[in-house]
């Protein structure tokens, strides 16, 4: 069963983590090696991170068929930064690389804890999309 | 270049979606076909996916004694993702473009739906400077 | 007669690629419909040649294969015609035997090259029929090298050859004159492929294929068809020249190594042994093409030996002459950068003020990465840290941004 696997980041202000150096290479470790893991496990169909919020447009249909851009965002809104999916045996097992992914390690070395999202997908198209 | 665009709703809004006429449903996913198919002809489609029900949705935070904890749904007034476009592009602005025309897929009446689309650039693991 | 499938099989069978289309599109007058057919063959013999072996006569194998579809494809066209007009169809019928060794033109790679590389083509679709019809690559492998579906790469390159054919470009070699125009487009081409290749293998969990390599590869067979030119001799001298560099770009864990802190002895000294003598051999032709001045200023810093020996002036007039005869803002960007290691941060720093107002590098994140790097020089470690994070939220690249977070968090930790 195929899931989507989200992860936010808070306000389109903020930017790169500022954490100290080990501590950054300790969560791309941590994160790289997350994906090497479900790679090997055959459960990684794909793995994608976004370029950062401040570059992220709304875009609207426009009057005459141009669309219209919009950069700016309700202080509130939380953004995709990256997303997995995966495809695995059980629901229990979705739940557990989410919270493997949550977990990773940030500033002092310290479990994030991040919310971490679980959608299920269908693993083919919706019947009206086919 | 690869773009994500992602429609986003809230459960209003679905509930709302679910109540327009037989032939408005029809004549919006038949919109959104062909804009996919136009995709593949002009080999810019990578990929596209609605999202299930957002009941299924399972937000997890981290481990307590070795389980992931879990959340519930997502609150009336939340925003959560409906499904995704990924498209391989020449420019931004095509990108823009083609988020335009999602957003001007017709809702009850004909009248374009106006949805925005956000545009998120994807990040690669190219590094060309040396 | 058959030899065992080997480690040169499938290198032997891309090779022969470019050939086989050669003669088919020429024996048919249909290019399009000929690199459909001898993709077709490319595919028979991948699935086939491993289990029963290579041919004797593997270019034979491949156009009588190819020919066959081709057959099949005017038959039906002609079936279709007669239905479609109920008018008699051409007088020329086809054998299903035919001759297995048509003319072979030496040429004809250099054909489907200045074809594949027509400038009525967006650079994408010209990479991927170049390295389809040129390259001898399957639309599987092209599409994993630049992750999309394959169904989507078919239809790219399928659009190209549309393009093509809409294009009335003939199948000849294009008169001298129509070289001269055409060829820089055919280098640019080879040049994006041999860039594209540049990957860490951060999030390379994919199997994908070595397009530096493969660029390599059809500019070495550029300059075998002209051996005199000197631009394309540049161009093959940059590609080796940075090839060479390649093991010593990453670190242990996938992390970007800039060329100031690599360690020089895991370079490649034979690949710019051999970039250096091409690019010597070229600039003694008295000529300063824009891949040659590249290649230079490559070979400079491929020469020294340790980090602190490299000739900065040297490099610094290079760009200067570059300013001159390909200006852009990346050249002014790296221009900005030798000046700062011949007169000092300072002097860059004062450079990069006339990007800031040029809106096609104003908001890019090499120039606040550079400022960030010319600031840590001049010792306002405040400003740089600033700088590298702004720099790193703007780049799409991983590696980047993780590199220059991390060159924040290094001064920051001070």
């Amino acid at each position: 069963m195929k899931y989507m696997v989200m992860m936010n980041t808070m306000k389109a202000s903020e930017g790169v983590p500022v954490w100290p150096k080990e501590d950054l290479q300790a969560h791309i470790a941590f994160m790289m090696g997350l994906n090497k893991e479900l790679h090997e496990r055959g459960e990684l169909v794909s793995a994608e991170g976004l370029s950062f919020p401040n570059q992220a447009k709304l875009v609207r249909a426009g009057k005459d068929g141009r669309p219209i851009t919009d950069g700016v965002f309700p202080e509130s809104k939380e953004f995709l930064a990256g997303f997995w999916i995966i495809d695995v045996d059980s629901p229990e097992r979705a739940y557990a690389i989410a919270a493997r992914i949550s977990a990773a390690p940030g500033a002092g070395g310290t479990p994030l804890n991040m919310p971490i999202e679980l959608r299920p997908i269908m693993s083919g198209p919706p019947p009206e999309m086919v | 270049m690869k773009y994500i665009l992602l429609m986003s709703g809230t459960t209003a809004g679905v509930e709302a979606y679910h109540a327009w006429s037989k032939q408005d449903i029809e004549a919006h996913m038949a919109v959104l076909l062909g804009i996919n198919k136009d995709l593949t002809a002009s080999g810019e489609f990578v990929a596209t996916q609605g999202l299930a029900d957002p009941g299924e949705a399972r937000v997890v935070r981290g481990e307590k004694n070795g389980e992931p904890v879990t959340d519930g749904v997502f609150p009336e007034s939340k925003e959560f993702l409906l499904g995704y476009w990924i498209v391989d592009v020449a420019s931004t602005e095509r990108a823009y473009a083609i988020a335009g025309q999602i957003s001007a897929a017709p809702g009850p009446g004909g009248k374009p739906t106006n949805m925005p689309i956000e545009v998120r650039q994807f990040a690669t693991y190219e590094s060309k400077s040396h | 007669m058959t030899k065992p499938w080997d480690a040169t099989s499938e290198q032997l069978l891309r090779e022969l690629a470019p050939q086989v289309l050669g003669s088919v599109a020429r024996r048919f007058h249909d290019f399009a419909a000929a690199e459909d057919a001898v993709q077709e063959a490319m595919v028979a013999a991948f699935t086939q040649w491993p289990q029963e072996g290579v041919p004797d006569n593997p270019r034979g194998w491949l156009i009588q294969v190819a020919c066959r579809r081709m057959t099949d494809h005017v038959r039906s066209e002609i079936a279709r015609r007669e239905r479609e007009m109920a008018v008699a169809a051409e007088a020329e019928t086809f054998s299903p035997t035919l001759e297995i060794e048509p003319d072979m033109d030496p040429d004809d790679t250099l054909i489907l090259l200045f074809m594949c590389c027509h400038s009525a083509l967006t650079p994408s679709s010209a990479i991927a029929l170049t390295l389809r019809a040129v390259g001898g690559l399957t639309t599987a492998e092209i599409a994993n090298a630049f992750l999309v579906p394959e169904a989507t790469m078919a239809q790219r390159i399928s659009r190209a050859k549309q393009t093509i054919k809409a294009s009335g470009v003939p199948f000849r070699l294009p008169s001298r004159h129509e070289r001269v125009e055409r060829l820089p487009a055919v280098l640019h081409v080879l040049y994006l492929i041999f860039s594209e290749g540049y990957v860490s293998s951060i999030g390379s969990h994919l199997q994908r294929l070595d397009l530096a390599r493969e660029a390599i590869r059809l500019t070495r067979s550029t300059k075998t068809l002209l051996p005199d030119n000197p631009e394309v001799a540049g161009l093959l001298a940059l590609m080796l020249l940075t090839d060479a560099r390649r093991a010593a770009r990453t670190g242990p864990d996938e992390e970007l190594i800039p060329l100031d802190k690599q360690d020089r002895t895991l370079w490649d000294h034979a690949e710019i042994s051999e970039g250096v003598e091409l690019l010597t051999a070229a600039l003694s032709k008295a000529s300063v093409g824009l891949y040659q001045l590249q290649a230079a200023i490559a070979a400079v810093h491929d020469e020294a030996e340790r980090v602190e020996n490299t000739d900065w002036p040297q490099i610094l007039a290079l760009y200067e002459l570059l300013k001159r005869v390909a200006p852009s803002p990346m050249v002014t960007l790296n221009h900005a950068i030798a000046a700062a290691m011949v007169y000092g941060p300072g002097e860059g720093l004062e450079l990069l003020r006339a990007l800031d107002g040029d809106p096609r590098i104003a908001g890019h994140y090499r120039l606040s990465a550079v400022r960030a790097h010319l600031l840590e020089k001049m010792g306002d470690h405040e400003a740089a840290i600033k700088h590298y994070r702004i720099a790193a939220a703007r780049t799409t690249s991983m590696p980047e941004r993780n590199y220059l977070t991390a060159q924040a968090a290094r001064l920051a930790d001070d």
